[in-house]
């Protein structure tokens, strides 16, 4: 990395000589840190997919969650330093309260956005703070259309249908590239969006690890909510089921 | 030194590898205060905690705090930290009682309480907390023992012990797992007091001086038991087959709480410019 | 419920002084921390309500509470809104009757509602409950009318907390008491000593019964009452069968007898 040592890297307000500001780069590196999470935007739906990393028995399950509500219809997920993305969550639920306290409707998701962005890409600019470690994926469903955007850490945004952060999030970009995206519906939104995060599961390196699901859609009324938990399981026995046969087949082959 | 880590100065400074060396080091902060254990079975919390005495003449400083009849909080790490911490969990605590007449959900403290704590570790003028909390408390939704960290995450846990060489009480907590849920307070209180014991080295022992105990649960206030009571138990897990404990020369090494993922191992960090052995504390830490 | 961002004595003070702050850059309207330097002692906050709202009764059965409200929002003696729906449905624990100023319910209500999204989108398994969220509009009535600044409002909160019924009211001062029988405007001269009769004849009414009595009491205030009107909404909220807003109901009226009277006297 030809960036360590130039003393060009030490500030986010500062930029090296060949135009990068190394700060932010290094902070969306803490995202990659982190477990993978991606987001599937299908012809009616939402689908949130997080392999949450389990580093000790002791705690307990299903907690530290990492897809958040902010209003009723939208929906946050996030890869990165948790702690800094709960402030991320905070700030989401306070402008769409703000939205409605003023204009008396749910916030649409574009404008959401746009402020969750700018709030982001405010800690880019100074040296008195970090940039944000992490990444956050935001979904609606408003006007009988799915939505979906991600944010990156440097405060850049942009509209997905498929979108994955985290440690894995090349390899399960090349299976969301595979998917028909605009013709899947929830059920098989989630049904792929669980086989993705277990095929992209590093069982070496991280062992244990939690799936948590959350959508939003026709199928909800437009409300964010968790996948309930026999549609979960069900994907998640799909998707162990597909990965042993793959694995079977490999053995053939060979 | 050969190198010193350029990225280590402030909170504000990514490494390379996306860490954030500051908070790394402040974690370091809690195990350099002695352990403390936390355990819940189906009705209550417990925390257990060995206190230190800085001098033969000095009275062993405090490690656990009530925070409001529901909660307690048990700390390792910078005692003054945990004091304002405290302060701001009891003043949650109370405003929530005048505005809702009601005891404020734990969940919802913890939420606050890193919320608060997050700020700490992104902005320059600050640094973060130095303490790690152990907060048993009982809501509508049982009992429940919560973990902090100075890199403002925490954890619902079933069982949980931090400070120094806690490794050891993780390791009798993991073991003995199962039995919690189904046992009873006094035998959550025993495996409590076994766990932290597990913790000393050879020649040291529980005492009443050195042990505190707080219950919380289903129809008990938050409650620090007294010395007759501490005895009780005391006496009462004497007989017990004691693990081997490692010897005095076990170095602390293994001594990390369970913290976040890791970055990836292969990407060589400089070295990190402070000295290994005996470091001494700039503040107390108990 | 946590108040999100809001800085209090122990969180850290803004960055610069006047310097850009983070937040600067998204300085939405309404997120401005203070926009007016008026000199308090120049002020006069308003003191009479505008469009009001008349009496709210409610009153505990066996299983649970029923509190009803008629739908005329007056303006002074002007039956001026004739379609204002004053009992909501705050959650599934509790139900909610106001009156007095309809703007001020309108406002409080929009508190209410947001709250209530807050407490979904934590989604923790908890949700408020009656006596606290009967605390929680006392500390408000009362703070703002210790500011000079009323809520012109009277509050009926009704609800299930452990299984049992609660039935509690605030007022404009932040008198706050709580009552298996309770009426407020008018309908606390003229319908209490009916409801409490009927109570202390039988505390364990069937739903029927108590709707009948509502019913029946409604009648009596519209008759009496020149700020009321012959349609109301019913709040029901019961363990088993959770809330139901109902409504609107007429009240059959027959002005008859006056007339009669008059022919007497002439």
């Amino acid at each position: 990395m030809s960036s360590i040592g130039t003393g060009y890297d030490l500030s986010a307000s500062q930029f090296s000589p060949d135009g990068r500001v190394f700060q932010v780069e290094y902070a969306q590196k803490a995202v990659e840190n982190s477990g993978t999470v991606l987001g599937l935007k299908g012809k009616d739906c939402v689908v949130f997919a997080v392999e949450k990393l389990v580093t000790s028995k002791l705690y307990e399950p299903f907690s530290n969650k990492r897809t958040f509500n902010v209003d009723q219809h939208i929906g946050l997920a996030v890869s990165g330093l948790i702690s800094d993305a709960r402030q991320i969550v905070e700030t989401a639920r306070l402008e769409a309260s703000n939205y409605r306290g003023q204009y008396g409707v749910g916030i649409p998701l574009k404008y959401l956005n746009d402020r969750l962005s700018m709030f982001m890409h405010a800690y880019t600019l100074y040296s008195a703070v970090r940039p944000y470690g992490c990444s956050a994926i935001l979904s609606s469903y408003e006007d009988n259309k799915p939505e979906m955007y991600m944010i990156d850490p440097s405060g850049v945004s942009h509209g997905y249908t498929g979108c994955a952060i985290g440690k894995a999030k090349q390899a399960a970009k090349t299976e969301i590239e595979k998917l028909k995206l605009s013709t899947l519906d929830h059920i098989s939104l989630v049904k792929e969006a669980a086989r993705i995060i277990y095929l992209v599961h590093d069982e070496l390196k991280d062992k244990q690890f939690e799936l948590e699901m959350s959508w939003v859609g026709e199928c909800t009324q437009g409300k964010h909510e968790k996948v309930p938990l026999n549609i979960k399981t069900e994907a998640e026995n799909a998707a162990r089921q597909i990965l042993a046969d793959d694995s079977d087949s490999d053995v053939d082959e060979i | 030194m050969q190198f010193r880590n350029q990225y280590d100065s402030d909170v504000t400074v990514w490494s390379p590898q996306g860490r954030l060396h500051q908070v790394e080091y402040a974690m370091e902060a809690v195990k350099l205060g002695s352990a403390t254990v936390g355990l819940k079975n189906k009705t209550h919390a417990v925390i257990v905690a060995l206190k230190r005495a800085t001098s033969e003449l000095s009275s062993h400083q405090k490690k656990i705090f009530p925070i409001d009849k529901h909660i307690g909080i048990a700390m390792s790490g910078l005692t003054a930290d945990a004091r304002m911490l405290s302060r701001y969990m009891r003043t949650e605590c109370l405003n929530y009682k005048y505005s809702h007449d009601n005891t404020l959900p734990v969940s919802r403290l913890i939420t606050n309480l890193g919320n608060k704590m997050q700020t700490c570790t992104q902005r320059y003028d600050r640094r973060p907390y130095g303490v790690g909390l152990l907060v048993a408390g009982y809501d509508d939704q049982g009992p429940h023992i919560y973990q902090t960290c100075p890199s403002a995450n925490y954890f619902d846990c079933k069982a949980m012990a931090i400070g120094a060489r806690s490794q050891s009480a993780r390791t009798y907590l993991e073991k003995h797992l199962n039995e919690f849920m189904s046992c009873e307070v006094e035998d959550l209180i025993k495996h409590g007091l076994r766990s932290l014991r597990d913790t000393l080295p050879n020649e040291a022992d529980l005492s009443t001086k050195n042990v505190s105990i707080g219950v919380v649960g289903k129809g008990t206030d938050f409650k620090i038991l007294d010395e007759a009571e501490t005895q009780r138990y005391l006496s009462e897990i004497e007989g017990d087959d004691k693990r081997t404990r490692p010897s005095d020369g076990d170095a602390p090494s293994d001594d990390r709480p369970p913290q976040d993922p890791p970055a990836d191992p292969l990407a060589q960090d400089p070295q990190v410019a402070v000295a290994t052995e005996e470091r001494s504390a700039a503040m107390d830490t108990e | 419920m946590s108040m999100p961002n809001k800085a209090d004595c122990f969180s850290s003070l803004p960055f610069w002084q006047n310097g850009p702050a983070p937040g600067a850059f998204y300085n939405f309207p309404g997120t401005a921390a203070s926009s007016s330097n008026y000199n308090d002692c120049g002020i006069q906050r308003t003191q009479t309500p505008m469009v009001t709202g008349s009496s709210v009764i409610g009153i505990q059965y066996k299983d649970g509470i029923i509190i009803a409200a008629d739908v005329l929002a007056s303006y002074g003696s002007l039956a001026r809104f004739r379609n204002c729906e004053r009992v909501m449905k705050v959650n599934d624990n509790i139900i909610l009757g106001a009156g007095g100023d309809y703007a001020d319910y309108q406002y409080l209500r929009s508190l209410i509602e947001q709250k209530i999204i807050d407490e979904k989108c934590l989604d923790d398994g908890f949700t408020l409950k009656p006596k606290s969220l009967h605390c929680w509009l006392t500390r408000v009535m009362y703070n703002k009318r210790s500011n000079f600044n009323p809520l012109w409002n009277n509050f009926i909160i009704g609800g299930i907390e452990d299984g049992k019924p609660f039935l509690g009211t605030v007022d404009k001062l932040g008198t706050a008491f709580s009552d298996p029988v309770i009426a407020t405007g008018y309908g606390a001269y003229l319908a209490t000593p009916i409801l409490t009769k009927a109570y202390d004849a039988n505390s364990q009414m069937t739903e029927e019964e108590a709707t009948n009595l509502i019913y029946k009491v409604m009648q009596v205030l519209f008759y009496r009452d020149a700020r009321s009107f012959p349609k109301y909404h019913l709040g029901v909220i019961s363990k088993e069968k959770g809330v139901e807003i109902r409504g609107p109901i007429e009240i059959e009226h027959n002005w008859e007898v006056s007339t009669m009277g008059r022919n007497q006297l002439r």
